[in-house]
């Protein structure tokens, strides 16, 4: 299978006031054509940062310090910003974190849909109108006709969240870099997408980065996992493999802490106590390790390596080494299965 | 839980319309009608979810009863007082006693203020406390969230949407509510962190006697936080009961599809399950369907539905349901 994005050693950082913020640490990524990947972690673990690297769009004071990042065998980090305009919301494409923000208060809706396919597909006035109708149509909007010309404020959450996604669309993508793109929908509008997403993928091959806390929707969509802590990736797998028999706890932490709809309604919650390291000064040892029941000596003094489960299944924990005392995932406590 | 049987908010067939820019059919104004005809309570230290189909109204119903938009009409009714009509000024005392948590923790802060100083806008604006007093108040609700004190300096940009979102809830901590709109406070947080801020919530609610209107799309968590859930479709409450009940025995046919579609952390079940996909029109809020609005989508729906609107019944126990056929 053809890689359709290929990111090595990704290092960016924030340059603030107080000092360097180590927002991604030595990131590797490989997404293969048509695809689903879906991305989790912990809020601030730099997941929107990675997104934002990969499309050149790191705010300042951020900055890529090192790494490639190869789209179909090109490297990105080497494009001019204008070539990097070309391939922004055509080829690749992606839906922001913050819906609000990233629709332009002053323009329409209709407006802001239609431009990449004027300026990416150079479509005339009345054909581009025609096909952001029929987008908005795909996402479910409901009377897309009139609702065309109104303004992001007069839009739900939802409805500018479903804007995105359908602008993100339009240019028919190779690769959809899709930011938590499913947290203002409802259930069922959410399963409208998905099965949108899905066909797309069928039909055109389309790739996809799908980064979200809903592990029902990675469950659904997507074929493999990446979870990240702390700016690094500290396990992948298929999405079999990191449900079924995940090997690092934090991945563990991760999936205790899911309610489930058929559990008791008022049994407690079981989040991972304490906080993610400060990236300002990321330590030299595991980043689990002040919130890890596992903890041995070396996970102090030296970063785990990647170790291999299986050919998809990595893990970066002591824990997997020969020498670490057996510790079992307690299935029990997790809240499905 | 301990809710009590004495109730906190009161809303009596509230109605928020929008007016419709352009809409100028036959010199008649359109509008839209976000939330059409509600009517419900909430107890004393009670957890009401409400959950629904994105542009339902359910920010507006909860922004409607914090008075953030004047209602069309109906009634609200906070702790025996009639709050539908006051001005700006009379509202002053009702206020502070209640608060929101908004859905967009980017566009609700504040960029050019310290976390410190958004943290601390209601203790300035009611003059709750000043220097080493306002600090250490600060401190205490960054704490309560989860941040530390050294985040008070800093500003929004330089959170990730988990950690904005937790200072938007130090925010409506601050000056000590009685009622807080959660409007869906965790859809931007990641699960682990989610389970911290609801349990969170919870304590809160344990310790001060909090009373919440929790507005979510993850219908395991409303599940699991809220004492009874309401379930909206395209203005109108359409279903309201006792959590557990609805989960268990959902009555309406809008409710079935819902709790089919819930995403499953859980790769074989998901491929397994049925999900009733809802075919059909999506209606509008302008111009919404006769009758029983869900009629456009409702698998079960028969002539009477477009004639006439379903009343809302008891069906036992408090579970109430507005449709005509239900089994
Ligand atoms: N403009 C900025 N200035 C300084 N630090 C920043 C800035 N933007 C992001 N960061 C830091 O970079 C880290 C990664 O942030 P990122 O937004 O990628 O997190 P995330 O994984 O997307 O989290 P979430 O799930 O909450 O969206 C965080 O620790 C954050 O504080
Ligand atoms: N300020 C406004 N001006 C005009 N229309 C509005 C305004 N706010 C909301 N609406 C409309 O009112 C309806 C209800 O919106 P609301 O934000 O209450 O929905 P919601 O149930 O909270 O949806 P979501 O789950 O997507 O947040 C929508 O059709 C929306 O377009
Ligand atoms: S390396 Fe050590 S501290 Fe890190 S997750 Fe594994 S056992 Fe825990
Ligand atoms: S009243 Fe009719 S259309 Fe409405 S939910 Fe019941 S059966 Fe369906
Ligand atoms: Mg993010
Ligand atoms: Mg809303």
């Amino acid at each position: 299978m053809d890689k359709v994005l290929e990111i090595r050693d990704l290092h960016t950082s924030f340059f603030t006031h107080v000092g360097e913020v180590k927002a991604v640490r030595g990131v590797n990524i490989d997404i293969y054509k048509g695809e689903a990947v879906g991305i989790v972690g912990e809020s601030g673990c730099g997941k929107s940062v990675t997104s934002l690297s990969i499309m050149r769009l790191v705010p300042s004071p951020g900055k890529i310090i090192k790494g490639e990042i190869y789209f179909n065998g090109e490297d990105l980090l080497k494009k001019s910003e204008k070539e990097m305009q070309r391939i922004r919301g055509n080829r690749i494409s992606m839906v922001f974190q913050d819906p609000m923000t990233s629709l332009n208060p002053v323009y329409t809706i209709g407006d802001q849909l239609m431009e990449p396919l004027r300026v990416h597909k150079k479509m005339d006035a009345k054909s581009a109108r025609q096909q952001a109708i029929e987008l908005l149509k795909a996402v479910g909007i409901p009377d897309p006709e009139r609702r065309f010309d109104q303004y992001p404020h007069e839009f739900s959450g939802g409805m500018r969240q479903r804007v995105m996604i359908a602008m993100a669309l339009s240019c028919q993508p190779e690769l959809m870099i899709a930011d938590e793109p499913t947290t203002a929908l409802d259930v069922t509008i959410q399963a409208q997408i998905l099965e949108l997403l899905k066909q797309l993928k069928a039909e055109y091959n389309m790739s996809i980065m799908l980064i979200t806390h809903d592990l029902g929707i990675v469950a659904d969509l997507c074929s493999r996992v990446i979870v990240m802590y702390a700016g690094i990736i500290v396990e992948q797998g298929t999405t079999k493999e990191i449900f079924y028999d995940p090997k690092h706890p934090y991945t563990w932490g991760l999936l205790r802490s899911v309610p489930r709809i058929n559990m008791l309604s008022k049994k407690r919650l079981v989040p991972i106590d304490g906080q993610p390291p400060d990236l300002l000064k990321p330590p030299k040892g595991c980043p689990f390790m002040p919130r890890c029941r596992y903890a041995m000596k070396i996970c102090k003094e030296q970063s785990p390596e990647l170790y291999s489960v299986s050919e998809t299944h990595k893990a970066a924990c002591w824990l997997l080494d020969p020498r670490a005392p057996a510790v079992r995932w307690d299935k029990e406590e997790v809240n499905f299965r | 839980m301990s809710c009590s049987n004495e109730v906190l908010i009161e809303v009596k067939e509230l109605k928020k319309y929008f007016p419709v820019r352009g809409g100028l059919i036959g010199g008649k104004k359109e509008v839209l009608k976000a939330v059409d005809g509600v009517t419900f309570s909430i107890y004393k230290g009670e957890t009401l979810g409400l959950v629904g189909e994105s542009g339902c109204g359910k920010t507006t119903v909860g922004r409607t009863i914090l008075k953030l938009y004047s209602p069309t009409s109906g009634r609200i009714i906070f702790d025996g007082d009639d709050i539908t009509d006051l001005n700006d000024r009379q509202m002053r005392p009702y206020r502070k006693r209640m608060q929101i948590i908004f859905q967009d923790p980017y566009a609700s802060l504040n960029p050019r203020m310290t976390v410190g100083d958004i943290i601390a806008e209601s203790i300035d604006i009611h003059n709750i406390a000043k220097g080493e007093e306002r600090k250490a108040i600060i401190y205490d609700l960054l704490n309560k969230v989860g941040l530390s004190k050294e985040h008070a300096n800093r500003y929004p940009h330089e959170f990730s949407g988990g950690q904005r979102q937790r200072i938007g809830i130090a925010r409506a901590l601050a000056v000590n509510p009685e009622f807080i709109v959660c409007d869906e406070p965790i859809s931007a947080l990641d699960v682990s962190i989610q389970a911290q801020i609801v349990n969170l919530l919870e304590d809160l609610q344990d310790e001060l006697g909090l009373t919440y209107l929790f507005i979510a799309h993850d219908l395991s968590m409303v599940k699991h936080i809220s004492d009874r859930v309401g379930v909206m479709y395209l203005g109108k409450l359409v279903e309201l009961a006792p959590s557990d009940e609805l989960y268990d025995r959902p009555l309406h046919p809008y409710t079935r599809a819902l709790l089919s579609a819930i995403p499953i952390p859980d790769p074989d079940a998901t491929q397994q399950r049925k999900r009733i996909i809802l075919k059909g029109d999506v209606p509008t809020p302008i111009n919404p369907p006769s009758g029983c609005r869900f009629r456009t989508r409702c698998p079960i729906a028969r002539e009477r539905c477009a004639e006439e609107e379903p009343v809302t019944k008891d069906f036992g126990g408090g579970h109430m349901v507005a449709c005509h056929f239900v089994e």
